[in-house]
């Protein structure tokens, strides 16, 4: 027995010190394969595009990436536990109607309404989910249809379109710091904010337990249904804000957008480097899956013949080549 | 320090705890030990809040406690370390340690030097070197272990609760954990150990508890318990009570030595940890039973051989042939027929008919150009549900409506219409009634004395014995012993199991 044991143990030690490299390598490619691509995109692009380099232009891609960042921020928070919310599109629509319907009552109002009704059904999302077991592309989806049918109802089937009655709340959308948006820094504010919200507080070490392992983190004493319910509120707060900025953009609650927008928003969450199944991912990876989609619509806009469905083909292609990449980095740290 | 007074705990059918008193003194390691379903499991849960008992009291401190939830008994200072490693894997080391209890800087976030700092000096004294911003999951079992084992440590235990802790470690890592265990048993902390090792029990434990079918059989000092008597208590059989013909339908008759050339070989088979150099033969008609306690290493043979576990060296032969690596496709090509051990999990499929589940398996021998003749499945099933008896209202009843011993009796059939030559059973007659059990039983020798090779593995002593021609008795993935012929008693097979390890 004795005599064996050594042998082994040595082999043992260099198949460990190859792991550690392995998963260290993998561990890269899966937090920083996103931002890489962005990077050589824009460079590509730099070089190939001549409008693409004003200031204007990059003004414009992150002014039109605001609210879906937004949205992506929330899921984000959502897919790390393991869930989806496919609500937000709709509550993306009705958020930007009731901001434009109650900014008669000044910006406080246009914001409050919003935060209020969406929050409210993100709430119910939460509740359901996490006290029921039901199953979260379930309940969210129910959210999707409700909050369409309501949004619809207070808009006269959706015939009716609110015009943005407060003239501070119009200046937040198309006012300026330093050239660039109001809303872009409200953006960037509440990325940061939920950077150091995920990365540096128990609820974010929370959040990642929950999707890693449930059970588990269930023993180990996380909270699990308090934080799951959370991350449903946060998502339906942030869509809530990001129909608002939109419709400050726009000056009124424009009631045919939003479709599909839930659906581009796990899309920029996954090629950002964030599980589907949960328990691993980041923030970066998502703001720079946001832009990388935003750079590609801009870039098919700036080659004038191509239609604009293009952009859907290449988005899709994307996701599935950074699925399969994901699907086989996952596969390689598991196996050594 | 804790206490259950004649704690109950039903579940729909089985009654898995029946008033059941345990006493843990503070420090004391105190051993808990018992067959698979003895209620180990569940009196664990039931002390850590997971389970609310149906009837009795459960005692911490003094005073009448109840645990609502996990949290609940881990706030009241109270432990647990399961069997499978309970952290995150795609965690980092560090933070499955301080999940909840993260050290905070002045602003309230998270300090995440000085919890990588004190994560690696905590994580040394459990031996524990590996990078702490390592994914957890990247660590090797014996590691992520003692990540749980500081974890739970550190939130100030006062009872720490270890279920099979050693199962995945290494001898080194074992004596880290038993210094760990020494030093919490000085500082007064007191530890329930779950384990089948009995050389373990006996180095690290000061108590006993043995529990059977869900009942207290025996408590009380283990230094003052024989081995042999320990194993008698766990399997529940009274060493003098030991009748050699009885409760079981098996004939008896010895059919097998044949002096024929064994149909399966299986020769130093090795596993990582789990199996070391296993080697033994079945002749055809032969029965040989593989005895051991929980975690032995039988299930795992029997896998390894139907080339359903890895094997890093070892060689398997069916009729001389070597089967290279097994792999389950050659294995079931070669005549190899595996019934696993969880009927529900890995064999039956509930949603299927009866006529489906049999024919699984012989599809691509009945298939011509990926087309299957409905009248040779029909023939097929007819064949085996006449022969096996089983009893369905037709051969499209769901298998999920149908009881656990046709259940096990449509998985045998879909087994035998492959037509092999050697087939593996892991714990045939568990779970099935008492009507069903013989009836497998004599099913089992009928096969036998048609020329199949069978290897038998059941934790009900009586079963192998009377079963088996041969039984090769395993401890901790070794095999420590033969039974032949007249040595094929209860008494013998104890006997082997209790065996000192001082080989």
């Amino acid at each position: 027995m004795t005599m064996g044991i050594a042998e082994p143990r040595v082999a043992a030690a260099a198949d460990t010190r190859r792991e550690e490299r392995t998963d260290r390598i993998v561990g890269i490619v899966q937090r920083q394969g996103a931002p890489a691509v962005l990077i050589l995109v824009v460079l590509i692009s730099l070089a190939a595009f001549p409008n693409f380099r004003s200031f204007d232009n990059t003004a414009t891609i992150l002014v039109a990436a605001a609210p879906p960042m937004l949205i992506a921020l929330g899921m984000t928070f959502v897919i790390l536990t393991g869930g989806i919310d496919l609500s937000v599109g709709s509550l993306y629509v009705l958020g930007g109607v009731l901001a434009a319907w109650a900014s008669q009552y000044g910006f406080v109002a246009a914001f409050a309404a919003p935060l209020l009704v969406c929050g409210a059904i993100g709430v119910a999302n939460g509740l359901l989910i996490a006290y029921t077991r039901m199953a979260p592309f379930i309940v969210t989806l129910a959210a999707l249809l409700g909050a369409r049918g309501l949004m619809r109802a207070i808009s006269s089937e959706g015939s009716e379109t609110f015009l943005v009655k407060s003239d501070a709340f119009r200046r937040l959308g198309n006012g300026s710091f330093l050239d660039i948006g109001y809303q872009v820094w409200l953006v960037a504010g509440l990325v940061v904010l939920g950077m150091v919200l995920l990365a540096r507080t128990g609820f974010g070490r929370a959040v990642y337990a929950v999707g890693g392992s449930e059970d588990a983190a269930a023993l180990m004493g996380v909270a699990v249904r308090r934080t799951k319910v959370w991350v449903y509120v946060m998502s339906g707060l942030l869509a809530g804000v990001a129909g608002a900025i939109n419709a400050a953009k726009l000056g009124s609650g424009v009631t045919v957008l939003g479709t599909g927008m839930e659906l581009d928003a796990i899309a920029a969450v996954v090629i950002g480097g964030t599980l589907l199944t949960g328990g691993a991912g980041s923030i970066a990876g998502t703001v720079a899956g946001v832009l990388l989609l935003g750079v590609i619509q801009n870039l098919i806009n700036q080659v004038g013949n191509l239609n604009s469905n293009w952009q859907q083909v290449i988005s899709g292609t994307f996701l599935a080549l950074v699925v399969v990449a994901q699907t086989y980095l996952v596969k390689l740290r598991r196996i050594n | 320090m804790l206490e259950v007074l004649d704690v109950s705990k039903i579940f729909p059918g089985v009654r898995a705890l029946d008033q059941v008193s345990f006493r843990l003194q503070a420090g004391e390691v105190h051993a808990l030990v018992g067959e698979n379903g003895a209620g180990k499991s569940t009196l664990i849960k039931v002390l850590t809040g997971v389970y609310q008992p149906d009837s009795g009291e459960l005692r911490y401190d003094g005073r009448t406690a109840q645990f609502g939830t996990p949290m609940d008994a881990q706030h009241a200072g109270i432990s647990t370390i399961y069997q499978e490693v309970n952290l995150i894997p795609l965690m980092s080391v560090a933070h499955n340690l301080f999940l909840g209890r993260e050290p905070r800087n002045r602003l309230g976030l998270l300090d995440e030097n000085r919890m990588h700092r004190d994560a690696r000096e905590i994580l040394a004294g459990y031996g524990v070197t590996a990078d702490v911003r390592r994914r957890l999951g990247t660590l090797a079992l014996g590691e992520q272990q003692m990540v749980a084992l500081a974890r739970a440590v550190m939130i100030d235990a006062k009872v720490v609760i270890m279920d099979e802790p050693t199962s995945s470690l290494e001898p080194r890592e074992v004596e880290t954990l038993f210094g760990v265990i020494r030093e919490l048993h000085g500082r007064g902390i007191g530890i329930i150990y779950v384990s089948h090792r009995l050389d373990e029990l006996y180095q690290i434990c000061d108590a006993v508890t043995i529990l059977r079918d869900g009942k207290v059989v025996h408590t009380g000092k283990l230094a003052d318990l024989e081995r042999i008597r320990l194993v008698s208590l766990m399997l529940g059989r009274e060493m003098s009570e030991v009748r050699r013909e009885g409760a079981t339908a098996f004939s008896g008759a010895a059919t097998g030595d044949t002096g024929a050339a064994p149909v399966l070989r299986a020769s130093g088979l090795t596993s990582r940890r789990k199996l070391h150099d296993i080697s033994f033969e079945v002749r055809p008609g032969e029965v040989v039973g593989l005895g051991g306690l929980l975690g032995a290493g039988r299930s795992e043979t029997i896998k390894a051989i139907g080339g359903a576990y890895p094997l890093d060296s070892g060689d398997v032969q069916v009729n001389g042939v070597d089967l290279k690596k097994p792999t389950t496709v050659r294995a079931v090509r070669a005549g190899i027929a595996v019934q696993p051990e969880d009927r529900k999990a890995e064999g039956i499929i509930a949603g299927l008919s009866v006529r489906e589940n049999i024919a699984l398996a012989v599809l691509p021998q009945l298939s011509r150009l990926g087309l299957v003749s409905e009248s040779k499945i029909d023939a097929i099933v007819e064949k085996y549900m006449t022969r096996l008896r089983i009893k369905a209202s037709s051969p499209h009843q769901l298998v999920g409506d149908l009881s656990g011993g046709n259940q096990q009796k449509v998985l045998l059939a879909r087994l035998l219409a492959t037509g092999p030559k050697v087939l593996l059973l892991d714990e045939p007659t568990r779970g099935i009634d008492v009507g069903a059990k013989a009836e497998v039983q004599s099913l089992i020798d009928e096969l036998a004395a048609e020329g199949l090779g069978v290897v038998l593995v059941s934790s009900d002593a009586e079963e192998l014995i009377e079963g088996a021609d041969r039984v090769v008795v395993l401890r901790d993935g070794v095999v420590v012993g033969v039974l032949t012929g007249a040595q094929v008693t209860t008494e013998d097979l104890m006997s082997a199991i209790a065996a000192g390890g001082n080989e």
